[in-house]
């Protein structure tokens, strides 16, 4: 435990470079002898700073471009800007992701274009580029201002990249260290009027990383090739990110964990999210169900409130939470309760609303205290409400958790993610079969609690 | 002596209408009274006033000589067994429990709870596999001796009976008429019971009060409604009760 908690924790974005930087990184630091582990696909750049200032991770791969233009705008002296945060910047590892303009050997040798200018003299080349590069200002527009370039047309990512295979297209946009590069045989054009800012690939940490870990990160080392390499490797490949990081570092690690070993381990992951969440709402919801029955003006308040939670995308009340909580299996528990609320306040105040008057007159009227009219009267004629309630929550919250991965809290959306990512149908299948046998399993897990708690005579 | 139950000018009202008062009704020790009246008359609702599940806007309702505005109403409610229309079974509770309910609160021990349910199921005449039966499996017979049970359970000085018979077949009715009749005089109990039926108010009290519209037209023995009626409303209520054979 103690262990855990001075590990150091490497964070990644959510594509296929970052994590093989990430994993090169838990990697080399754990070869060093410091204890690391990897947060992999927290989320998108945002998420990766937050987590970073909020000291939820200690360090993480980045692009100078994105700090420049992105987390720190209007900074001329990045080392010195991050230094003021409590932020280092390591050297550059070696390798840039940058904008560049790609097209297919064979149709750049046919054309004779090398550089970016050379396209200049020919308006036939064909150019269409991603919708986000014809957005960007760093994209499309400083292009054709800068090389003087003709109309170009707007294409999805990956479509760009099939109609530049299928000749329907000259050259698109790429990022230099694409796998697409090596598995197209595409050419680079030199960007040599330096359109492009500079995307090259650091490590950004605290301040404070203790001296080894600090030299072991710094000594990471990657080129062009090397990157491209990897990226195909892990996608188009499918070798597992952890592998293709150990072949780089020549250190073949111990072993993969078997599959079974996998499952077991996020299944452990996924039921602590599930239960902790669930057994803390069902603790707070029964009471707050009672209190909308008993006092109608605030029940409506209090299910309003549960029910514009309720309404809050899983994915944005997971981001909101980093900056409250940082990341992990907390803050993911505290958005699943705040999930499971509703659910089981309604079926609380439901359940007691629909109790025959007649029958809490009866109560009343036999001299039990309000408090053991409750007890043994309302809550029990309530019980199949309050629990088929609890029944909705709890398949919600398997569900909602797989997205608890995103923020690092593990389980079954972990396999899930990388599949998506990978393109990887079998990794998907990894975390959705088990999630849905799951969700089964909690179903049928509640019809069990239903025949303990709903008394025999209401199930007649 | 104070009477058991006392209205004085007792008003309740239901979102401004007046559903009874103002109203002044004794009950004494011992006695059997029936409130009749046509439905909407304020029958239930004066009979909800006497254990307090309703409370007077005006006026005050005493049991004992004491107000319930400031008493302590469960353990009044405690005294005064109560039987709402309908018997309000607990459904989740089998015949045997929702009698005990009350009595397994107050932690009496177990001995001296199936002593007391076995003597109440001899006196209102159940079946012993009865009791181990949940509601929805009772006959409405069977049902309604439950409930009764449940009222008498900590043997209460006053029972309070909402159309006690009320959705029998007519000879289950007369059955249990019978065997009511006998419980009442048997245990000496003060008995308030609301009916539509004047023959059946007849038959079992001694004391009939007849509302109209939330107030008392008439009150006194049976025959007096008919021999003396006080005004058309009671002559025509009487009429409309006579005997069909």
């Amino acid at each position: 435990m103690i262990a855990l908690l001075l590990a150091i924790v490497v964070g990644s974005k959510q594509f296929t470079e970052s994590v093989v930087l990430g994993e090169i990184a838990t990697q080399a630091l754990q070869s060093a002898g410091t204890a690391a582990s990897h947060r992999r696909e927290l989320g998108g750049t945002r998420v990766l700073w937050e987590a970073l200032r909020a000291g939820q991770i200690d360090v993480y791969p980045e692009y100078t471009g994105t700090l420049s233009q992105e987390l720190l705008p209007g900074e001329t002296d990045l080392p010195a800007a991050l230094a003021r945060l409590g932020l280092r910047m390591g050297p550059p590892i070696g390798f840039e992701d940058n904008y560049a303009i790609g097209m297919r050997r064979d149709v750049a040798r046919r054309f004779g274009v090398r550089a970016t200018s050379d396209l200049s003299a020919h308006p036939e080349v064909r150019l269409g580029f991603s919708n986000e590069f014809m957005l960007r200002r760093d994209g499309w527009p400083r292009l054709r201002q800068v090389y003087g370039l003709p109309e170009a047309r707007g294409l999805e990512h990956q479509v760009a990249y099939r109609a530049l295979r299928d000749g329907a297209i000259d050259a698109t946009d790429v990022y230099s260290t694409d796998a697409e590069i090596r598995a197209g045989d595409l050419v680079l054009l030199d960007d040599d009027r330096h359109a492009f800012p500079r995307y090259q690939a650091v490590f950004v940490s605290r301040a404070d990383l203790p001296d080894p870990a600090a030299r072991a990160i710094d000594r990471i080392r990657i080129d062009q090739q090397q990157m491209i390499a990897m990226n195909a490797r892990a996608l188009v490949d499918h070798v597992p990110e952890a592998r293709v990081a150990a072949e780089f570092l020549g250190a073949q690690r111990a072993g993969e964990d078997g599959l079974l070993r996998r499952i077991a381990q996020r299944t452990k992951e996924h039921l602590v999210l599930v239960a902790i969440s669930l057994a803390a709402a069902i603790l707070l919801s029964i009471p707050l169900g009672i209190l909308a029955f008993r006092h109608p003006r605030l029940g409506q308040v209090v299910l309003g409130l549960a029910g514009v939670l309720q309404t809050i995308p899983s994915l944005a009340l997971l981001v909101f939470m980093i900056p409250l909580l940082g990341i992990g299996a907390g803050p993911a528990i505290v958005a699943l309760f705040l999930y499971s609320l509703l659910p089981i306040i309604r079926g609380t105040q439901t359940g007691l609303a629909s109790i025959a008057p007649e029958l809490r007159e009866s109560a009343h009227a036999l001299g039990l205290p309000a408090a053991a009219v409750l007890a043994r009267v309302e809550l029990p004629l309530a019980s199949r409400a309050i629990v088929s309630g609890i029944k909705t929550a709890a398949v919600i919250d398997v569900g909602t958790a797989t997205l608890g991965a995103l923020i690092g809290a593990g389980g079954y959306g972990q396999p899930i993610l990388s599949g998506i990512r990978l393109a990887d149908t079998r990794l998907i299948l990894e975390g959705a079969i088990p999630a849905a046998l799951l969700a089964l399993l909690a179903q049928a897990l509640f019809d069990l609690l239903e025949r303990l708690v709903v008394p025999r005579g209401l199930r007649l | 002596m104070a009477p058991v139950l006392e209205a004085r000018a007792a008003v309740r009202r239901f979102g401004g209408a007046i559903a009874v008062g103002p109203v002044d009704l004794a009950i004494e020790e011992g006695s059997t009274t029936a409130l009749i009246g046509p439905s909407g008359a304020g029958k239930s609702t004066l009979l909800r006033l006497f254990n307090g599940l309703l409370s007077p806007g005006a006026g005050e309702v005493r049991f004992r000589g004491a107000s319930l505005r400031d008493a302590d109403l469960p353990q009044i409610r405690r005294q005064i067994g109560y039987v709402v229309q309908g018997g309000g079974l607990f459904p989740h509770l089998d015949a045997e429990s929702n009698v005990a309910l009350v009595a397994r609160w107050l932690r009496w021990e177990p001995r001296r709870v199936d002593a007391r349910i076995e003597e109440l199921a001899s006196i209102v005449r159940l079946p012993r596999d009865a009791l181990r039966r949940f509601p929805s499996q009772l006959s409405g017979g069977q049902a309604q001796r439950v409930s009764l049970m449940r009222a008498l359970m900590l043997d209460p000085a006053v029972l309070l009976l909402d159309e006690p018979l009320g959705a029998l077949d007519p000879m289950t009715r007369f059955e249990l008429q019978q065997d009511l009749r006998e419980v009442f005089a048997r245990l000496r109990k003060t008995v308030v019971l609301v009916t539509h039926d004047l023959a059946e108010a007849a038959f079992f009290a001694d004391r009939l009060v007849l509302l109209r519209a939330g107030t008392i037209v008439q009150q006194g023995p049976a025959g007096d409604l008919s021999r003396a009626p006080a005004d058309e409303f009671v002559a025509s209520f009487v009429r409309a009760h006579r005997p069909a054979l």
